[in-house]
């Protein structure tokens, strides 16, 4: 039952989101509000609709009723419950329910919360996120409907894949569909824009918040894959520039880039169509990750199923989305007239420098991801392109940035005080730099790099404590500037921790990747060892059983010196549905760093292959992704960023420092 | 992330295959230079059948066989290049997860910069053209100004 | 103002590339043997017949095509490609090799035993390493090598449905 209830409902979205893609555009045309006023109506209506047949999918993975094929293909009634959740998006069908469900939440709340934005741009906006709803309930209707009856269902179903048995992989999908598809809310304004054929400074201000959600969430889903890869996958790695974790990467490198070019629009009001081409951009990345996902043209990727006729129809639906958007762009971007001016040097240039090298980043990411597919098409053999060729990347593009990240903040707004010479040295300067760290790159070994490496994070952490520091006068008067730093915006606080936490992840990752200490070797009980100045002592190993799968549990005892530190039982697991084998790492985080023990196969004798660690300030990495979240959700929070809030205070918004 | 899944889908042949196939115990080279080459070699070496980590991070056999020629052949004085060109002797370019710098790969080599060249030049430029543009269109003069508002209230 | 077109025409070329590339219909995961048009690489095995003489390079070098087989009695998809090896060993009578891959001597006889013989000649790669300088990453793959013991075919993977008379078969007959 439940599963006709999801159909029907699903069947439901698909009108509405004709409807109200269509006749609200009609509307904005015509100028008739009744046609326009739909837009909010359907949307509630493809909002609830999309819950409705989200639910019947839950309930049906909830009560195992294997005559849904879906639930029969992809759970199995032995499962803790928390899996049978996640299990519904944890395949093909059910995650593109999720994706529908996400974006009609979007469409709900940009209603919602933009109740002030005039009715005509806000016609246009839902119709376009309407736009995408069709396309994306068509594709699950025509291909990968999760409703499909099994007839007679079977007694059990097929289980799920045991490495998404995790609660870090239960949460990271729905997290990264929030920052993905929360970007198609950005991508609709732009459209809208370019269909009213003007961009203000009031455009940036609705359309900022908005991606700084989208934004908060894909960082936090991110961060959740990768700290997840590094404790399930057991060899201590979190980032490897697989193509998956790269279509993610995309996306937020050209949500950052729009953030900051933002800023210029609602400030300056230049930059505007480039902006809008931004949030085009990052939503087609959102989508493209979708579809190298699950069209199987590149290895590596997902155990989505692959169908060919599911990768013709993703990619028909990129190209109309995608070509027409650009399309689209083409023929309003001469109306994106600048009015605003500003200075080489300025915080405008600033931005604008930011935006060159995330952008360049984020083509080059794509570049390195799809280069592969390009040299096997023009018939020159099969090539990698792997992490050695990101970092160098990262290297050169990334370090620049950060130079320039820890100055951008302290120059003025429109015009900088540097005198003119420096004016015309800064771009020389950051060429040279460029130049050198490519040669750097090159010709070195790990000790120049990690001390490059070190002297980023201290150079932006010290900058953004500087930045501060000016900021409330302190050494000009001292006594006072207690007081002014209560009168720092959020947004200002926002701007800074985010900054920081970049510092902190530049940190984290030079120095568990300079100063990690790992021993792989084979060892019989008894044996010790010693790892970064603390002895790991195997005591061997015992069975044991889970709810559904059996284990060989390996004991270590740690010490450091003679005191005891903790007891680490990494896990050699074997699920039985499906079959597989997992490792789960045991690992014990220290101030210090954290204590990572994988146990590996049996080596005969009574030995078993090891592999322990010692990873030095790893939790960096996602403590600075935290700091990053955290400084995105205290600028969403300031009075002035508001989702949708006040139309009418522009002089206020011109005068205020970001 | 995606490495799992990988795993999954490591062709069914060679998982069935590591748990009958004959043990390789795993040891370190004595010499500790010579160890910590062979490491950094075998993480430019891509793992053949779990399709996106290198030879060092997998479990599988073959991974493990592949480790331990890497070993032998530094242990018998193999430079770094030439370990490579044994690997891409046998499975190509794509063992490498450094790809090599040959004609078809300068384009890829050089993307960073292009990249960045070209977009410094079309936003700085585009900013450019915004100023000589607002510079045409200097202030008014007084009379000039006069004789505008006189235009626009004919028009009305 | 060719600028605004920029986008667009990057966006249609990342199409065309990936239409090409869905309509390859390559094995995004099949990685080209590099040893097509290359002389196979030197070795020699002891057979799993004992007092059969080793299966050596020198066997390749005899005027006429051969196949080349790496399987092992562990290995599923070895099982299910025997019916095409009998076939191609019985109605197009070419000799075919086995090598039998990380694999005991044992078991690798019991197979054959049960599934039938279809190796002229036989070896085993207990330790893979032949295997390796064949460029192989997984059982089973099967090499065609012309009568001048060069390589010319590598079928990937089992030979099953249409890989018999669609693919393995049309090289071995250019070969004739």
């Amino acid at each position: 039952m439940a599963g006709e209830i999801g159909h029907f409902s699903l069947i439901w979205v698909l009108v509405a989101a004709a409807i109200g893609a269509v006749l609200p555009q009609i509307g904005a045309v015509k100028g008739d509000t009744r046609l326009m006023q739909l837009a909010d109506r359907t949307a509630y209506v493809q909002f609830l609709m999309a819950l409705a047949a989200f639910a019947a999918l839950t309930y049906a993975f909830l009560v195992s009723d294997f005559s849904v094929s879906n639930v029969a293909a992809n759970s199995h009634t032995l499962k803790p419950l928390l899996y049978k959740i996640s299990g519904v998006w944890g395949n093909h069908e059910g995650s593109l329910l999720l994706w529908v469900l996400i974006l009609t939440l979007f469409a709900t709340l940009v209603s919602w919360r933009g109740a002030k934005l005039p009715l005509r741009f806000r016609a246009r906006v839902l119709s376009v996120q309407s736009l995408l709803v069709f396309g994306f309930v068509s594709f699950i209707l025509l291909t990968s409907n999760p409703f499909l009856r099994f007839d007679p269902a079977p007694f059990e179903g097929n289980g799920l894949n045991p490495l998404l048995q995790d609660p870090g992989l239960a949460f990271h999908p729905p997290m990264l569909y929030l920052g993905y598809v929360g970007l198609s809310v950005s991508f609709s304004f732009a459209i809208a824009a370019l269909l009213e054929g003007e961009v203000t400074p009031l455009w940036a201000r609705w359309v900022r918040p908005w991606t700084l959600l989208a934004w908060v969430f894909l960082t936090g889903g991110i961060a959740l894959g990768s700290w997840w890869a590094y404790y399930e996958l057991g060899w201590g790695g979190w980032w490897f520039w697989d193509p998956v974790e790269n279509a993610s990467f995309m996306p937020w490198l050209a949500a950052t880039a729009l953030l900051h070019s933002a800023i210029v629009v609602e400030k300056r009001d230049a930059l505007k169509s480039w902006t809008v081409l931004l949030a085009i951009i990052a939503f087609s990345f959102s989508l493209l990750g979708t579809f190298l996902v699950r069209s199987g043209i590149l290895t590596s990727v997902h155990a989505f199923a692959v169908d060919p006729e599911r990768g013709v129809f993703i990619l028909a639906f990129l190209a109309i989305v995608i070509g027409g958007s650009m399309a689209l762009y083409a023929w309003r971007a001469p109306k994106m007239v600048p009015s605003g001016l500003f200075g080489i040097v300025s915080r405008e240039s600033a931005l604008v420098v930011n935006n060159i090298f995330l952008s360049t980043f984020a083509a080059v990411v794509l570049i390195g991801t799809l280069y592969p597919l390009f040299v096997e098409a023009s018939g020159a053999g099969q090539i990698t392109v792997g992490p050695p060729f990101f970092e160098y990347a990262a290297a050169v593009l990334m370090s620049p940035l950060v130079v320039a990240l820890g100055i951008g903040p302290l120059l003025a707004w429109k015009r900088g005080k540097l005198p003119k010479a420096m004016q015309i040295v800064l771009p020389a300067l950051v060429v040279a730099l460029i130049a050198g760290l490519a040669l750097v790159w090159s010709q070195s070994g790990g000790v120049v790099m990690t001390a490059f490496g070190l002297g980023l994070a201290v150079w932006l952490l010290t900058a953004v404590f500087a930045e501060i520091a000016s900021r409330i006068k302190l050494w000009q008067s001292p006594g006072n500037a207690f007081g002014r730093l209560r009168k720092i915006t959020r947004a200002q606080w926002g701007m800074s921790i985010a900054h920081a936490g970049l510092a902190v992840i530049i940190l984290g990752v030079t120095v568990s990747e300079a100063f990690t200490d790992e021993q792989l070797l084979v060892m019989a009980p008894g044996d010790s060892t010693m790892v970064a100045g603390h002895t790991f002592t195997f005591d061997g190993v015992a069975p044991v059983a889970g709810p559904n799968y059996s284990a060989v549990r390996g004991f270590f005892t740690v010490a450091e010196g003679d005191d005891f530190v903790t007891t680490l039982l990494p896990e050699d697991r074997v699920y039985s549905n499906p079959v597989m084998n997992t490792t789960e790492a045991a690992i014990y985080p220290l101030f210090t760093g954290d204590l990572y023990a994988v146990i590996g196969e049996a080596a005969g004798g009574n030995r078993w292959s090891v592999r322990l660690y010692f990873k030095p300030m790893i939790s960096a990495l996602w403590a600075g992704a935290l700091m990053m979240m955290i400084g995105g959700l205290l600028s969403l929070s300031d009075r002035r960023l508001r989702l949708g809030l006040p139309t009418g205070r522009k002089k206020i918004a011109v005068k205020e420092s970001v | 992330m995606i490495r799992q899944f990988v795993v999954v889908i490591v062709t069914a042949f060679l998982v069935a295959g590591a748990a009958f196939a004959v043990a390789v115990d795993e040891k370190p080279l004595p010499d500790p230079v010579l160890e910590a080459q062979a490491r950094s070699l075998m993480k430019e070496i891509r793992c053949l059948v779990c399709q996106n980590q290198s030879i060092e991070d997998s479990n599988a056999d073959l991974a493990r066989d592949l480790r331990a020629i890497v070993r032998e052949r530094v242990a018998l004085g193999d430079t770094p290049d030439n370990v490579r060109a044994y690997l891409v002797d046998r499975y190509g370019d794509w063992v490498l997860l450094k790809p090599p710098f040959n004609p078809s790969t300068y384009l890829l080599w050089a993307s960073p910069l292009l990249a960045l060249v070209a977009l410094a030049l079309l936003l700085f430029r585009r900013q450019q053209k915004n100023e000589t543009r607002q510079a045409a269109m200097a202030p008014l003069s007084d009379s000039e100004k006069a004789e505008l508002d006189k235009l626009l209230e004919g028009e009305q | 103002m060719i600028n605004r077109f920029i986008p667009l025409i990057i966006v249609l070329g990342l199409f065309a590339l990936f239409l090409a590339r869905m309509n390859s219909g390559e094995n995004p995961k099949e990685l080209d043997s590099v040893l097509i048009g290359r002389a196979a690489p030197q070795f020699e095995l002891a057979s799993l017949q004992g007092g059969n003489p080793p299966l050596t390079t020198a066997d390749l070098k005899i005027g006429k095509p051969v196949l080349v087989n790496f399987f092992a009695s562990w290995c599923v998809p070895c099982r299910a490609e025997h019916e095409s090896l009998m076939v191609l060993a019985g109605q197009y009578r070419v000799p075919i090799y086995g090598i039998a891959y990380k694999d005991s001597p044992d078991r690798s006889r019991a197979f054959l035993t049960e599934l039938g013989n279809p190796f002229s000649k036989t070896g085993i790669d207990q330790n893979g390493r032949v295997a390796i300088d064949w460029g192989v990453t997984g059982v089973p793959e099967t090499f065609l090598v012309d009568g001048d013991g060069i390589v010319r075919y590598r079928h990937w993977g089992p030979i099953v449905g249409d890989g018999l008379r669609k693919r393995l078969v049309p090289e071995l007959e250019k070969l004739r």
